[in-house]
């Protein structure tokens, strides 16, 4: 362990393991792979939002020069989806369509142009539906439903829970606020377009190469569709040109592919256009957010009560565990001690919602920082007071039963205090100009898999031998995140070896270990304590051999420097390459394997799935902006971040990951979102994307971005190899709320909704000057009965993390019979 | 099948003489027909950038250039970048982890050799005009600029320290545009 | 990938070539100058082409010539980036250089030709959309559709004028010189516009546009300011083009121009003529800048708000009055063009 006390790569900004592939234009994305005799395949998409097929002609498309195939619906008959509980995919819509964009025919032929060119030519009949566009129409639509499951009428999924007695909370309080808000659905737009080759083997054995973040699930969802043994399909994960989430489903696209493929005898390759990523969609669901929260006069909580409504679009995706995640992480940063949270997800006719950078957990953030500022002002508080002083300690279990270890937030929120000058600075700037704060948490990976079972959730497996080098083989994917990076540097630190010796093989379901894929922020906590496990086994039996052979206790060996060798007589000892060779002779063919399974979080109640993990990241951000009061036109010109990482394996990467969630965050913020647009109902049926392009779909250029002032805070993670936790997601979460509460210390106003454009915040001023409360943002959260919640006592109350009331509650219809407990992550 | 036309083109100082269909653009040529598939696309409408590539120096869109259309002029691409060694720009990119993903980067590395080799000593404001029709979803851009800048001292032969150690643990950093 | 349909291509060699490939078949056949306009447009099949007629190598149309005092002239093949580095016009005629300074993004001003800017087609947001997209709306009036989505009970088309360049050239009563197998006429660019979003140029499909003529500079001060949503990239969702002479402390003479809040380059001729015999005090100013929100039509087919563009167009003609008239600003506007024009020095 002396060598793990004093790393020689972790810790240090070295050049990420892929960097000079991505810079020499070396790296393979999908869409470069090419193979001898491939062929083009385009999807025929619906132009209704919500139709019966009645009939697919292609006869016109059958004359297009070039045209070999068409891939048909009914020849893939099984259904998939992400979660076991709501299978509701088809890899082609034969009997319905749900939302313009899905997926109706595969087309394939020899060029791509004329694949293209034959969709245009097919003609699709269809008995169109009513529609429906908001949660509002969901809840009170019973007719033309979207799906024949779900918890009731186009609801897909309600939950109600209570921690505490909440009620008797708000009666106990100083102040009870309650404020309506809204955050806009948006989508990841990762600059690389999804795209995928099926490349048959002959014996009935089929290649997949896709941009995905989640080989594993496309593995299963193949051999679910394609009706093949799991063992005869090879899901090869090409590096990710970005993936935020929106490459985390099995995609209808991938599964076409393979059965053209399959059909034909021929490699098939599809590339999706930017409009039909739009589609594919996934992103962040729009949310209405009522949040209800008792205070004491310091500006503790009390008792909170939050509502979310999810406009879920047409399919499930992880849409259940959206739901759940928009209030499950509410706890962990400030003391909740009473909880309610009620949610629900709606079935719309819209691109699907699924998981984004953060998700489902931005929106509820955005609300709850934005609620606290306006608590602080309403008590005669600093914002950031009320957040430092009830902060939720480390090592604590939250009211719904969260386990908390490392908790560096309040040295975050220093941090960030001092470097921006809060306390001088903060209600004295000149008028226009304004500071807000807020902090956030996330998660580094998620307790559960998603499909319940007693495997790991990561694997990692060694072979060396005589060469020295060691060649590493994990499922994880590199989708810009770093994760290559990581893997080799647990691996080279343990073996004291240089980065330049590792071999990684990644991302391959024949090749590498299960890993699940590369999404809540998982990897680098589950994936580098597998890598570590496996290096230091691999290290005993080096180190067996070895100091067998110099008569050196095995505890007194040091692995560095590509050598090992005795700490009290560096110069005795070998090479690298000799110590392996010497392993090898001893023990035979050389490799070891390492797991990752998470440990068990104490709640026991149904829904306590969701939320768990074995450790927490903290941000805290403050942000400065400058608002135009004649034309509402604001920007940022400085952003002030701190994030407690537990530890960084490579500082220059994290920083990385900072500056690009704050990005991220900034376009929610001020410009991003997937907004729909519904025709005149007396003239047209239409429910269209506003925006499906790049110009469009407003992402910030680099003349949009601020200064920004990073903190890493270091405060090692038990849980966490060499102590790391996440950095990907969490330090996204703060900057929507910091906006809003700097708009609101610059000019006045409440902007409760993002993202906050121009116009909203003329509008609010212009009402502040009539007299009126100067907030723009939704008026009213949805009429919904909840029934009764599932109640379960806090550990304050001495509850022992089950719910007292499962019975009467009962297990609504909403997910699908497969697997009701299957939904955990 | 589509009309073919047979036409020479420069890349990265070869000369390449390549039958492909007419109506095909520099991007599709390059990738599909030249196997150089380093040059990426993420929109296929001059959005995004992504697909910028040299034609005489001076940086453009090869999705909305007709193929046929620069026959003779000099084309280069990121797989010319490097020589024996990585050019700066690509040194400081991988250092600084200003790829991610790596997916912006080629047409980012072709907009800012064409920058430094036309203004030696970018201003920061230069260098954020120069690429702001790139964009990058992963890196919020910091990492890029401050890649750039190391790049042009390191072209201007001076030694030039790894900038971003300086920024790290909080130190404050200059601004983008200032 | 999306990819272009088939056509025949032209590449012309001289003027003529071009003129009389567009005279066989002017319906079937396009220009093509930079490009940045028109293979988006086919690419997403809004426009068709027969044949596509590309006037890169025509020799002549590329070029800056005479100078501000007598009068500067600019071949139709002048990149965007080309008018950015030439001094004299920055000198002679800054709205219109700030206007280009201004255009989508460096890489695209180094594509995109004055000519071509000056032709580009009008935009809407139910218009500039992929096929796919714009079959869900079943089309529109710009195409095979019978009704326009933005103002459904209208009978025209109201695409949006979407180039930063034409209002500018319009304050400054630049003209165009166009070039068919006729012959060629010269006209002042202002007529180059139609009011409507289908036909928006006045010109006929065998007309080529050759040169862009700008008068002496004289003491003429101009600027150009525009709203749009990024520092880059964006096109405008409104423009504003000022030029303005004062004699004495008087105006002499004062042209204002809207961009992007009609299918024209709009002129705001009650504003302008407001300030005439006037001098520019704040209240002047605030006065004009009221009057020139009447003829702005903005209309729910960009981006933002149209009560909030239509707003705008108050604070933007305000904030451009100001500049000229050296007062402060009250209104920062969104994109000014000085990275580029530092950039481009
Ligand atoms: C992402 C993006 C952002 C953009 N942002 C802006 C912006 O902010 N502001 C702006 O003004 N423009 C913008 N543009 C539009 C375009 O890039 C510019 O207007 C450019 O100047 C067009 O010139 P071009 O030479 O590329 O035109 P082309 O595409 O070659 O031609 C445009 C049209 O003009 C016709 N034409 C071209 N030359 C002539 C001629 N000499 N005589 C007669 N007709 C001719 C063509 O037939 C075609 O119909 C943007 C484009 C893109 C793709
Ligand atoms: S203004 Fe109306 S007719 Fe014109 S492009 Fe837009 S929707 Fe179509
Ligand atoms: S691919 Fe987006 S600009 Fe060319
Ligand atoms: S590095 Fe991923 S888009 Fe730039």
């Amino acid at each position: 362990m002396a060598d793990r006390d004093q790393p020689r790569i972790v810790g240090t900004p070295f050049r990420r393991v892929d960097g000079v592939a991505k810079v020499t234009g070396r790296t393979r994305f999908a869409d470069d792979l090419a193979f001898p005799r491939m062929v083009h395949l385009k999807l025929v998409r619906s132009h209704v939002p919500h139709a019966n097929i009645k009939e697919i002609d292609t006869s016109a498309a059958e004359r297009i020069d070039g045209v070999i195939h068409f891939v048909r619906g009914e020849d893939m008959p099984n259904t998939f989806g992400i979660l076991p509980v709501s299978q509701d995919e088809h890899a082609l819509a034969f009997e319905k369509v749900r939302f313009v964009g899905d997926a109706v025919l595969g087309v394939v032929a020899l060029t791509e142009d004329a694949a293209e060119e034959a969709t245009r030519a097919v003609k699709v009949d269809y008995e169109e539906l009513d529609t429906i566009g908001s949660v509002e129409e969901a809840l009170v639509t019973s007719t033309d439903k979207i799906h024949e499951y779900g918890d009731e009428g186009n609801i897909h999924k309600k939950v109600s829970m209570e921690f505490g007695d909440v009620e008797s909370g708000f009666d106990d309080a100083d102040l009870v606020l309650e404020d309506t808000i809204f955050y806009e659905g948006n989508t990841h737009l990762a600059m690389e377009q999804h795209a995928a080759v099926a490349v048959p083997e002959g014996d009935g054995k089929i290649t997949v190469w896709s941009a995905t973040q989640t080989p594993h699930y496309v593995h299963r969802a193949l051999a679910k569709v394609l009706e093949l043994p799991a063992a005869h399909i090879r899901v090869i994960a090409c590096p990710n040109g970005g993936g935020f989430g929106g490459k985390s489903d099995p995609f209808n696209h991938e599964i076409v592919a393979a059965k053209a493929a399959l059909q034909i005898g021929r490699p098939v390759k599809i590339c999706l256009t930017r409009e039909e990523v739009f589609y594919c969609h996934r992103g962040r669901h729009p949310v209405t957010m009522h949040v209800k929260t008792g205070f004491k006069k310091d500006g503790a909580i009390v008792s909170q009560h939050l509502k979310t409504a999810l406009d879920g679009g047409a399919f499930g995706s992880y849409g259940v565990a959206s739901t759940y995640y928009t209030g499950a992480l509410q706890t962990v940063t400030y003391k909740v001690p009473r909880y309610r949270f009620d949610g629900l997800r709606a079935f719309t006719n819209k691109p699907p919602c699924g998981p984004k950078r953060g998700h489902g957990t931005p929106q509820p953030r955005f609300a709850l920082e934005v609620h606290l500022d306006k608590a602080a002002h309403a008590l005669g508080m600093d914002p950031a007071d009320i957040r430092l002083n009830h902060l939720q300690p480390k090592n604590s279990v939250t009211a719904n039963w969260l386990k908390i270890g490392s908790m560096g937030l309040e040295e975050c929120l220093q941090k960030v205090i001092d470097g921006s000058g809060w306390r001088q600075r903060y209600g004295k700037l000149p008028e226009g100009h304004g500071l807000g704060i807020a902090c956030s948490s996330y998660l580094c990976g998620a307790g559960l898999p998603i499909y319940w079972n007693h495997m790991p959730h990561t694997g990692v497996q060694i072979k060396l031998d005589r060469s020295g080098g060691v060649a590493v083989f994990c499922g994880e994917i590199e989708i810009g995140q770093g994760s290559d990076s990581v893997l080799a540097a647990c691996v080279a630190e343990v073996l004291g070896i240089d980065l330049k010796d590792i071999r990684l093989c990644v991302g391959d379901t024949d090749l590498t270990p299960v890993d699940l894929g590369s999404y809540s922020s998982r990897v680098t906590l589950m994936m580098g304590n597998a890598a570590l496990q496996a290096a230091e086994r691999a290290k005993e039996l080096i180190a067996e051999a070895v100091a067998e052979r110099l008569q050196v206790p095995a505890g007194q060996l040091v692995f560095a420097e590509r050598r090992v060798f005795d700490a009290s007589d560096p110069e005795r000892g070998m090479t690298f390459s000799e110590a392996v060779a010497t392993a090898e002779s001893k023990f035979g063919t050389l490799g070891t394997t390492g797991s990752y399974t998470p440990p068990r979080s104490p709640g026991r109640f149904r829904g306590a799935g969701v939320g768990p993990s074995p450790a927490y990241s903290y941000s805290a951000c403050v942000i400065e902006v400058c608002v135009d009061r004649e034309t509402g036109c604001y920007t940022v010109p400085k952003v002030w971040i701190a994030h407690d990482v537990g530890r960084s394996i490579n500082p220059a990467l994290v920083m990385g990951q900072v500056e690009g969630s704050i990005y991220k965050g900034l376009g929610e913020a001020m410009m991003a979102e997937s907004a729909l647009r519904r025709l005149p109902k007396k003239r047209s049926n239409a429910l269209v994307h506003k925006f499906p392009s790049m110009l469009e779909y407003k992402s910030p250029t680099f003349l949009d971005m601020p200064e920004i002032v990073t903190y890493l805070v270091e405060d090692p993670d038990p849980n966490g190899p060499f102590g790391a936790k996440e950095v990907g997601q969490g330090p996204l979460l703060p900057v929507m709320p910091a906006v809003c509460n700097a708009i609101f210390d610059a000019v006045g106003v409440r902007i409760d909704q993002v993202p906050a454009h121009p116009q909203m915040i003329l509008q609010a001023l212009d009402d502040k000057a009539r007299g009126g409360p100067g907030r723009y943002g939704p008026k009213r959260f949805p009429d919904v009965s909840w029934g009764e919640p599932l109640r379960v006592p806090t550990p304050d109350e001495g509850g022992d993390g089950k719910a007292i009331n499962a019975e009467q509650v009962g297990v609504r219809g909403g997910t699908m019979k497969e697997d009701p407990e299957g939904v955990k992550s | 099948m589509s009309e073919h036309v047979t036409a020479t083109y420069r890349v990265n100082s070869e000369g390449r003489t390549i039958a492909h269909p007419a109506h095909h653009t520099l991007l599709e040529v390059l990738r599909e027909a030249c196997g150089l598939t380093g040059t990426k696309h993420g929109c296929e409408l001059g959005e995004c950038g992504t697909c910028t590539v040299l034609i005489d120096g001076e940086p453009q869109l090869s999705c909305l250039v007709l193929a046929r259309e620069v026959e003779g002029a000099a084309i280069d691409t990121v797989e010319g970048l490097e020589g024996r060694d990585l050019h700066p720009l690509q040194k400081t990119f991988a250092d600084l982890g200003a790829a991610q993903c790596g997916y912006c980067t080629p047409g980012i590395l072709m907009a800012a050799k064409a920058l430094i080799e036309r203004k030696p000593t970018p201003t920061r404001a230069d260098v954020c005009e120069a690429l702001s029709g790139n964009l990058c979803r992963c890196t919020g851009y910091i990492k890029i600029i401050e890649a750039v800048e190391w790049a042009a001292a390191l072209c201007r032969g001076e030694s030039g320290a790894r900038p971003a150690d300086a920024s790290l643990y909080g130190v404050c950093k200059e601004k983008p545009h200032g | 990938m999306m990819r272009l349909p088939t056509f025949t291509y032209v590449g012309a060699k001289t003027l003529e070539d071009a003129v009389t490939a567009l005279a066989d078949d002017p319906e079937g056949t396009r220009l093509v100058a930079g490009g940045t306009d028109l293979w988006p447009n086919l690419k997403r099949r809004h426009q068709g082409a027969r044949s596509v007629v590309g006037l890169r190598r025509v020799a002549g149309l590329r070029g800056i010539t005479g100078d501000p005092a007598a009068g500067v002239t600019i071949g139709a093949m002048t990149t965007l980036t080309d008018i950015l580095r030439c001094p004299m016009l920055r000198d002679g005629y800054p709205g219109f250089v700030r206007a280009v300074a201004s255009i989508s993004s460096p890489v695209l001003r180094n594509m995109g030709t004055l000519g071509g800017n000056l032709c580009l087609d009008t935009r809407c947001t139910y218009y500039n959309q992929n096929e796919e997209w714009r079959q869900s709306i079943g089309y529109c009036m710009k195409e095979v559709g019978d009704t326009c989505w933005v103002a459904p009970g209208s009978p025209r088309c109201w695409a949006v004028q979407a180039s930063d360049s034409a209002p500018a050239l319009c304050s400054l009563d630049a003209h165009v010189v166009l070039h068919s197998t006729a012959g060629e006429r010269v006209i002042p660019i202002a007529d180059l516009y139609n009011d409507d979003g289908i036909v928006y140029l006045t010109k006929s499909r065998t007309e080529i546009l050759t040169e862009i003529r700008l008068g002496p500079a004289g003491a003429r001060r101009s600027t150009y300011w525009k709203l749009r949503r990024r520092g880059s990239i964006d096109f405008p969702v409104l423009g504003v083009g000022v030029a303005l002479e004062l004699d004495g402390g008087t105006v002499s003479s004062a042209k204002i121009h809207l961009g992007a809040v009609h299918s024209f380059p709009v002129a705001a001729t009650a504003a302008a003529a407001h300030l005439l015999g006037k001098s520019l005090t704040e209240d002047v100013i605030a006065e004009a800048a009221e009057l020139a929100k009447d003829p702005a039509s903005p209309l729910d087919n960009t981006d933002f708000t149209l009560q909030w563009r239509r707003r705008m167009v108050g604070s933007y003609v305000d904030g451009a009055l100001r500049e000229l008239a050296g007062l402060p600003p009250k209104a920062t506007p969104s994109v000014h063009g000085e990275g580029a024009l530092a950039l481009e020095v």
